[in-house]
């Protein structure tokens, strides 16, 4: 009887395991662009009526632009962003040393500003900040999501997962509630998306303009009328393999 | 500092119709808004849109409050001879944005 406790920990934990990853299923894992009109879709393929270019472009300027007490450009240093940036969306956010905090793409360049540059930081949600973000998140549209391995990033992730599952606000809604559990089904006339954020910063039709994932997350906290909470890690973690599409449109 | 998109086909045939894309970054803002303080948020659209071809406007457009932020602008043109493809857009404050780009014609 004794020796039975510890098999039934591990049959404990194996179900655990499968209702924990029941929302979705390995294989099944597919981005908001697949929920979408086939116009918006039209409208994210194609660079040419991409809003979201526009901020790109814009990034591109600021990334030549030279700023601060130190006088140089992002440029300066991380030279031609095509080749140093591709990739790093892909594997962000980050575990920065300094901070001993993970931190975002657009919390990163702001940290660049300070300690390099020594520049005032751009104010979040302004469209320099989500420009250069942009811009810098572009260079790595078509790679797979590939979160980073730091293990230092496990206790964050973990407590993602947790607030990720936690039923929260007035509604008593947890993310999983509509976005694990619901996936594809509608919601009013909205159809339900996994909830990868695979193509920040992005335009949203509903905003008329970029904005970023934090903003995104605001947006779904207002929506079961909870405060907000920060899950950017849980989420690149469950759109592992997904390709990065920056700048995506939604609507 | 103009971020405006715009696609002119490098090449075309001569007598070829092309289609012409113009997008500008701009927050068409309707005037019909009320800020965070209770005042009204002043109006600033792009109130015309312009194309000209070798100097000469070929198309142009009048934009009003019922349009989005970030208009974007597509027509078509008769590829005649090799130039420049100018755009302006003007807004109510009066600044005038521009972008071309160069069309051979073969």
């Amino acid at each position: 009887m004794h020796a039975l406790w510890p098999l039934a920990a591990v049959g404990a934990a194996a179900i655990c395991g499968i209702v924990s990853a029941a929302g979705i299923e390995d294989g099944e894992e597919r981005s908001g662009v697949d929920f979408m009109t086939p116009e918006t879709q039209a409208l994210q393929a194609d660079d040419m009526s991409n809003p979201g270019m526009l901020w790109v472009l814009q990034g591109e300027q600021l990334w030549q632009q030279a700023e601060g007490r130190a006088d140089v450009a992002c440029a300066g240093c991380h030279d031609d962003a095509s080749q140093t940036m591709r990739g790093v969306a892909a594997r962000y956010s980050a575990f920065d040393a300094a901070t001993e905090r993970p931190i975002d793409l657009a919390g990163r360049i702001n940290s660049c500003r300070a300690e390099r540059q020594q520049a005032e930081p751009l104010a979040p949600e302004s469209d320099a900040l989500l420009a250069l973000t942009a811009y810098v998140a572009h260079q790595s549209r078509g790679m797979p999501i590939t979160p980073a391995t730091d293990a230092r990033l496990a206790p964050f992730r973990d407590n993602g997962r947790r607030l990720f599952q936690s039923r929260i606000g007035q509604l008593e809604l947890s993310c999983a509630s509509c976005h694990d559990d619901d996936w594809g089904k509608r919601l009013g006339g909205s159809v339900i998306p996994q909830a990868h954020p695979t193509g920040y910063p992005l335009f949203r039709l509903e905003w008329q303009t970029v904005g970023s994932l934090q903003r995104r997350l605001r947006n779904c906290m207002i929506g079961v009328r909870a405060e907000p909470l920060d899950l950017e890690l849980h989420l690149t973690e469950r759109a592992r393999g997904l390709l990065v599409e920056t700048p995506a449109v939604r609507p | 500092m103009a971020r405006a998109l715009v696609n002119v086909p490098k090449m075309a045939r001569q007598g070829e119709v092309v289609e012409i894309k113009a997008m500008i970054a701009h927050p068409m803002e309707t005037g019909y808004r009320i800020g965070p303080n209770g005042s009204n948020i002043p109006r600033d659209i792009i109130r015309r849109f312009a194309c000209s071809y070798n100097g000469e406007e070929v198309f142009s457009a009048d934009l009003f409050p019922a349009v989005s932020a970030n208009p974007f602008i597509a027509f078509t043109l008769v590829a005649t001879t090799s130039g420049t493809i100018d755009f302006t857009w003007t807004d109510d404050v009066g600044k005038i944005q521009t972008a071309s780009a160069m069309i051979t014609v073969n």
